[in-house]
């Protein structure tokens, strides 16, 4: 058999001076064999070497045990989430060099933002992260009051605290169960986690008039006030979720086809996540203690008793144990925000949603969103609209330590280590 | 024991497929066409545009101001404003929409003009079956199609219209009470020369009972 190479000619790394002294004449297909990478490489082959033929060194030296193969996993893959590439090098079973490639749902978020007021972005926010759009909304609502020096009313942060906490027991619910299901179990943990995020869905349709596209905060407070019918079902969908928890537990976190494929597996070690920048439960799960809730005390999250869970394995394991924890702590902060939420208005009096112009200067606003850190910079020049808009996306920043987990690993693997660092396509590519 | 977290799993599902008989708590889903769950009082899809009476031409509240046009993120509202003017709901003359079109399928239901719009003359629906036939003209919707009466606004929106209704019922209060002590104080100036005409205080006394819930926002044009 052959090894196949990916026939479109894709982007080449700045430092590989051979790939352009080989050119265009260089075949495209080629055997294993003819390349005699196997036979050279027990010596001490270094790694800018390539074989002929194929776009990119391996990043890894290959043991000769297997056939070595180019493969590119996606655009179009069941465990993409969407569409997005990864050019797999493979020896035999091992990877030897992986290569995200993402672009795919390039939106023209950011210029599109400097074009229009502030209050246009808000929906486009949305639309970044689709399974969290309301920690979307904060994060932006939070840089521009930041920008305009607005306060926000006590009973506003408490809904934004309610409803950030809703959003990430449903993004870590699901994202558990796209995990299983990208495992190979089709479907029922997956059933399993979207009955909770059912309910949450509900809420969020009741409060807000979408399930998922919520566009709810706004720069000073939030857009309509909370009923208390509204408080009461939110109470009622809080008092199920320890239930949940306990049932997708006892479903999924002793069973040894789970432990099997994901104990060992995509190992993330601390010092390389803090120096790629990995934030989010990625992070906590290589075991740094790092919770933008306890660092920032942004909003009123001081004020609410919960613990930051860290893993001590660092592989695709911990981090689901990891969101499992976090679901429960969000539950505990769920419960002590919905007993303390005060009546009282939701938008600042002086609060304006259009027509204002900020001061010239700039902000960065953060929060933690389920997926890690999320950030908007904003510059202003006094205009009507951004100077400069930047997002800081969680997703496409824990995907840059991609290949370090996966070198080594099976590339069913691959699959599994990909869906543990749980990015959503449209805040990779925005 | 080895499989013991699998045998612990399969006892989840099979303690959920039994439940599924005896609990109807656990039936999570509905068959749709037949089975439908109502619309929840906040939902939102498509704007629609507020009339009052019966002839829709007539009753729109909408002015042609434009807000919702500048500010609308996909720009999918097209608006061209009339030559000439029409009494709105408290008698003043306003302009009127000659044309007010929305694209349903480049809107995005952010319902951004809803909340922009000074004169509660656009809202969101409720109405999701839109499928049609025909891809561009079908999904571009003119005034006609988009006006819907204010009874539908408190068919599907109750607690929101009637605050509505109370806000515009309000300001139309002021505005008699206004135009009633302007007539009053043209009157006694047309009369005689008394010293002191009773147009000042009237009109604060007018407005105090009935406008309690006006939106600080709008200061535009109502007066």
């Amino acid at each position: 058999m052959t090894g196949l190479i990916s026939p479109e000619p894709s982007e080449l790394k700045v430092e590989d001076s051979q790939v352009r002294k080989s050119g265009p004449g260089a075949p495209s297909r080629m055997s294993v064999e003819d390349s005699q990478v196997s036979e050279s490489r027990p010596g001490a082959p270094s790694l800018a070497e390539r074989p002929e033929g194929w776009n990119r060194p391996p990043v890894m030296v290959p043991d000769g045990e297997g056939e070595l193969l180019e493969v590119a996993m996606g655009p179009h893959h069941p465990s993409t989430h969407g569409v997005f590439r990864m050019d797999v090098a493979l020896d035999g079973e091992r990877v030897i060099r992986l290569k995200p490639v993402f672009g795919y749902l390039h939106r023209n978020h950011e210029k599109l933002a400097e074009g229009m007021s502030y209050l246009g972005s808000m929906p486009y926010t949305d639309r970044l992260d689709y399974i969290c759009s309301l920690t979307n909304n904060w994060a932006y609502a939070l840089a521009v009051e930041k920008l305009t020096g607005q306060e926000v009313p006590e009973r506003a942060e408490y809904l934004r605290v309610i409803l950030g906490e809703l959003t990430r027991v449903q993004n870590h619910a699901s994202s558990i169960g796209f995990l299983t299901q990208e495992m190979g179990a089709t479907g029922t943990p997956l059933m399993y986690a979207f009955k909770a995020r059912e309910k949450i869905l509900d809420l969020f349709e009741g409060l807000t008039g979408s399930r998922m596209m919520c566009n709810y905060m706004r720069f000073g407070g939030c857009r309509v006030d909370a009923s208390a019918a509204w408080l009461d079902a939110a109470r009622k969908v809080v008092a199920g979720l320890p239930g949940f928890a306990d049932e997708f537990e006892r479903l999924l976190r002793t069973n040894e086809i789970l432990m099997a494929r994901t104990q060992g597996v995509g190992i993330l070690r601390p010092e390389l996540a803090v120096n790629a920048g990995v934030t989010g439960p990625m992070l906590r799960a290589s075991g740094v203690n790092y919770d933008i809730r306890k660092v920032d005390g942004y909003g009123v999250y001081n004020r609410f008793k919960f613990r930051v869970p860290l893993g001590d394995h660092w592989d695709v394991y911990d981090r689901y144990m990891i969101r499992m924890l976090e679901m429960r702590e969000s539950i505990k902060i769920l419960e002590q925000a919905l007993k303390e939420i005060q009546p009282g208005p939701v938008m600042s009096p002086t609060a304006r949603i259009r027509g204002f112009r900020p001061k010239p200067g700039e902000a960065y606003g953060r929060i933690e969103a389920p997926k890690g850190e999320l950030g908007f910079y904003l510059i202003s020049n006094g205009g009507p609209n951004p100077y400069r808009y930047r997002v800081r996306p969680p997703s496409l920043i824990n995907l840059t330590i991609l290949e370090d987990m996966c070198l080594r690993q099976n590339v069913a693997d691959v699959v599994l280590i990909f869906g543990s660092v749980d990015i959503v396509l449209g805040e990779v590519d925005r | 024991m080895l499989g013991e977290g699998i045998l612990r799993g399969l006892a989840e599902t099979a303690r959920n497929f039994a439940g599924s008989f005896v609990s109807a708590e656990r039936l999570t889903t509905v068959q749709y066409p037949e089975q439908r769950i109502a619309p929840m009082e906040a939902t939102r899809d498509f704007p629609f545009l507020v009339y009052d009476g019966a002839d829709w031409e007539a009753g729109l509240r909408c002015v042609a101001c434009q807000i919702c046009e500048k500010e609308c993120p996909p720009q999918c509202i097209y608006i061209e404003k009339s030559k000439d003017k029409k009494p709105d709901f408290t008698g003043k003359p306003q302009f009127y929409p000659a044309r007010f079109d929305i694209d349903i399928s480049v809107c995005m239901s952010c319902q951004i003009c809803v909340e922009v719009c000074p004169f509660e003359a656009i809202k969101m629906d409720t109405e999701f079956e839109l499928s049609t036939e025909d891809r561009f003209g079908g999904l571009l919707l003119n005034r006609e199609k988009l006006a819907k009466p204010n009874e539908h606004y408190h068919k599907i929106h109750p607690a929101e219209a009637a605050e509505v209704d109370a806000r515009l019922a309000g300001e139309k209060d002021k505005a008699d009470a206004k135009a009633k002590a302007a007539a009053e104080a043209a009157a006694a100036k047309a009369a005689a020369n008394v010293a002191a005409p009773a147009g000042p205080e009237a009109a604060p006394g007018g407005n105090a009972a009935g406008n309690p819930t006006a939106k600080p926002v709008e200061g535009e044009s109502r007066a």
